[in-house]
């Protein structure tokens, strides 16, 4: 009876604190992510942040998903330390023969709303120890807003589709290879795709896909000697006239328009002022009709020095020449109105004479932070071109 | 030699955690791609692998050895936006820790190259991992992190399209970086503790790819960074950031300078040898030779002798007083790895994986041996505790040890 009592005692004592230090675990665990969702620039917050990364690196198994959780809103670097928090968490845990909490890490990854690398980080630790059950989520993550896992997901559908053309089944190919064209955003994927489609017969409209914005006026050429061109403010940057006219470097400049029809996007300003020109500047400029406000991701590729302007916000620009350009090599978060919107792009020559420093070129596309075209509702038919690289004069 | 890098690690070169058989960054100790022989192979061949093992991404970075523990980056992914930093077992591979990151700055570079160019480089503590895309992560060698650094984020123009891949050293408390670029450069002396700087520098907007070297300075006994770009090679105080002297004859983007003994020969008009004279005034050139030329190619200096490799693979001996060429000798090119040296033995390893060690000796250099590892070999080499490190964008070996 004695010991009854005691016993009874013992577990008493055992769970009431349990509970208040489980509070007090998840407000400290709290405390420290928020001690390292606080880094910024030029390592500020880097001494706290250490500190509450030994704390959260100490926590086991079973506190890895609120871990993740705490990624919501995090900045790049945030989400790194806290990914590695976590993988430190994770192999202490099975080195020392522990279990990670896969249940909680598969309802993770379900829930949309937390940060898309927190969730693709979970997928990883599930698959890290349950490789089965990590292959049979793939399949609905194809639409996932996380383009790490539906990378995966997209390559299960080119497969399946890959199979189904194998077997004489072309309808059932066609339909589900344009399933995975729809979920497609990495670009080697989108070619894939596209290429086995067109082989089906069917019409794949890229530019589309992507968002690239092919419709284009454009006015130039401005003088780039020195590279001066690139920091000269010239008329188009003070404000926008279509009809206007300006003195050039060689002479008197209009607008004209200019009309790419290549897969990709790329507008070839040598089509409008041919001959390779050196050492100019111009300028392209476009309006995107949105529905409603929203944030924008506009997406270029130039090996030219270049400023890209939305509503008349400067959001970057970069004076590199010729060391090579593809798709979404740079990002640019902007802010699109209701309404209409103006884009404006400056793309500078310099005086390298070399073969590979003729293109005098860019490829813009609007899209989500997921690569997801967004498209104007002024956007007009995508131009046909069968397909070239090739972009002209309307 | 072998007193050379003692004394620097007595004197606290790094943390005063490093070994005497450590190679903790790019070019090992010295940053002049030198050890004494310390048992390494005289010869080569297929028996030399002492093991191989996967990578899980690409990388030109050289592997950097502390103790027994090799550390390695890499890049995957369809971008090559995922960052990876392994600790393996120098005994035989196995791997003892991976962290994983997400790049926060641009991944684009050459086809040739992943996004995992710069060599790390340790203290003895720490080790300090720099990606292609100024991503500047440090963790402890337990793989515990110590601090971030998103480089392209703080300063969004410091970055190439065709890559970065200078590497960082050690000075001290002090970790030196050169992020250069046409559109924005800028050397910088990061806390080693806290990731913060301690100063920046405006650097010339030029595409840069060499990396910095430090060097004790036998006077005075401080230590000296040499931040080296197309206007020549600036010494500064790694404390600090203050200039101590300046070199403005031009050099060479993508060899480095080399030091041995108190010469620094840097890749300027071919190759020039200087001797540092007083704080504030610009170093003794002491001899200039276009023949000896390193390209793009970092030079290493042995036993009284200079050898520069170029692309194709002509090996060029030069005597280190004159700056006379000695001989010359053909290896198998192409080359982009620099050359390493050990003792009397120079090793290169040529673009298609073929290790080849020479006795530079020997009255006009001899080939003693070489093993195929038949993969594509950028990064240049590494040597530690008796056994040469190579790694390829699938692969990392060790021969001998």
């Amino acid at each position: 009876m004695k010991i009854q009592r005691h016993l009874l005692a013992i577990v008493v004592a055992a769970a009431l604190p349990l509970t208040t230090a489980d509070a007090a675990n998840a407000k400290r665990t709290k405390q420290w992510l928020k001690a390292v969702n606080a880094v910024g620039a030029e390592g500020q917050g880097n001494e706290a942040a250490s500190k509450a990364w030994r704390q959260i690196a100490s926590l086991n198994g079973d506190s890895i998903p609120a871990i993740l959780a705490g990624m919501k809103g995090s900045n790049e670097l945030a989400e790194n330390w806290i990914r590695s928090a976590v993988e430190s968490i994770a192999d202490k845990e099975l080195n020392g023969g522990g279990k990670l909490p896969v249940a909680a890490l598969k309802k993770f990854v379900g829930e949309t709303g937390h940060n898309p690398r927190a969730r693709r980080l979970a997928f990883e630790l599930i698959r890290r120890v349950d490789a089965k059950a990590a292959e049979k989520m793939i399949p609905g993550l194809a639409n996932d807003p996380s383009v790490e896992l539906r990378r995966e997901a997209v390559q299960r559908l080119m497969d399946q589709g890959a199979k189904q053309l194998a077997g004489g089944k072309k309808d059932a190919a066609a339909k589900t290879l344009g399933r995975a064209l729809d979920h497609a955003r990495d670009l080697d994927q989108i070619n894939s795709i596209s290429k086995d489609l067109r082989g089906l017969g069917q019409a794949v409209d890229l530019p589309k896909h992507f968002g690239f914005l092919m419709h284009w006026s454009v006015i130039g050429p401005f003088d780039n000697t020195y590279r001066k061109g690139f920091a000269t403010v010239f008329p188009p940057e003070k404000g926008i006239d279509l009809t206007a006219e300006y003195d050039g470097k060689d002479g008197r400049v209009k607008w004209t328009e200019l009309v790419s029809a290549d897969e990709y996007g790329m507008v070839d300003i040598n089509k409008a002022y041919p001959g390779n020109i050196k050492e100019v500047t111009a300028y392209a400029y476009t309006e995107f009709k949105a529905k409603a406000a929203r944030p924008i991701e506009l997406r270029l590729g130039c090996k030219n020095a270049w400023k890209v302007w939305l509503n008349g916000e400067l959001l970057f620009g970069r004076d590199e020449y010729h060391r090579g350009m593809r798709i979404d090599q740079y990002r640019l978060r902007g802010e699109l109105k209701a309404g209409v919107n103006t884009i404006l792009v400056k793309a500078c020559q310099n005086e390298q004479k070399e073969s590979w420093t003729k293109e005098w070129q860019f490829q813009l596309r609007a899209c989500d932070a997921t690569g997801t075209a967004v498209l104007a509702e002024n956007r007009p038919p995508t131009p046909k071109a069968g397909g070239k690289k090739t972009a002209s004069l309307r | 030699m072998k007193k050379s890098i003692l004394s620097l690690l007595i004197a606290g070169f790094g943390a005063g955690a490093l070994s005497a058989g450590d190679w903790p960054q790019f070019r090992g100790p010295d940053s002049n791609g030198i050890v004494n022989d310390a048992g390494i192979p005289k010869t080569l061949g297929d028996k030399s692998v002492s093991w191989k093992i996967d990578l899980p991404g690409r990388g030109i970075s050289s592997p950097i050895i502390i103790g027994d523990k090799v550390f390695v980056t890499c890049s995957s992914g369809t971008d090559q936006n995922r960052l990876h930093v392994i600790c393996l077992s120098a005994k035989d591979g196995s791997k003892i820790w991976e962290r994983q990151f997400w790049a926060t700055g641009r991944t684009m570079t050459h086809q040739k190259i992943g996004c995992a160019t710069s060599s790390p480089a340790s203290d003895g503590r720490r080790i300090f991992a720099l990606f292609s895309c100024n991503d500047l992560i440090c963790l402890d060698l337990d793989g515990n992190l110590q601090w971030l650094r998103g480089l392209t984020r703080d300063y969004p123009n410091a970055s190439n399209s065709l890559g970065m891949a200078s590497s960082p050293v050690v000075a001290g408390d002090t970790l030196v970086v050169q992020v250069e670029a046409d559109s924005e450069s800028f050397a910088a002396g990061i806390d080693v503790k806290t990731g913060v700087n301690r100063w920046k520098l405006d650097r010339a907007k030029k595409a840069n790819w060499s990396s910095p070297m430090v060097y004790k300075d036998a006077k005075s006994g401080r230590l000296v960074a040499l931040l080296q770009g197309s206007s020549g090679l600036m010494a500064v105080d790694p404390k600090t950031g203050s200039e101590l002297w300046n070199f403005d004859q031009g050099s060479s983007t993508m060899s480095s300078a080399t030091k041995v003994g108190d010469l620094i020969l840097v890749p300027s008009r071919g190759l020039t040898a200087l001797k540092p004279g007083k704080e504030g005034f610009p170093p003794e050139e002491l001899w200039n030779s276009s023949r000896l030329s390193p390209r793009t190619i970092t030079p290493v200096a042995l036993g009284g002798k200079v050898f520069s490799v170029n692309g194709s693979g002509v090996l060029s001996c030069g005597d280190l007083e004159s700056g006379k060429r000695l001989w010359q000798l053909r290896l198998k090119g192409p080359f982009s790895a620099s050359p390493i040296g050990a003792g009397r033995f120079l090793l290169a390893v040529n673009e298609k994986g073929l290790v080849q060690l020479v006795d530079t000796e020997a009255a006009k250099g001899e080939m003693v041996g070489s093993v195929n590892l038949k993969d594509v070999v950028i990064g240049t080499p590494s040597i530690a505790n008796g056994a040469f490190y190579v790694r390829s964008d699938a692969h990392l070996w060790k021969l001998g040890g």
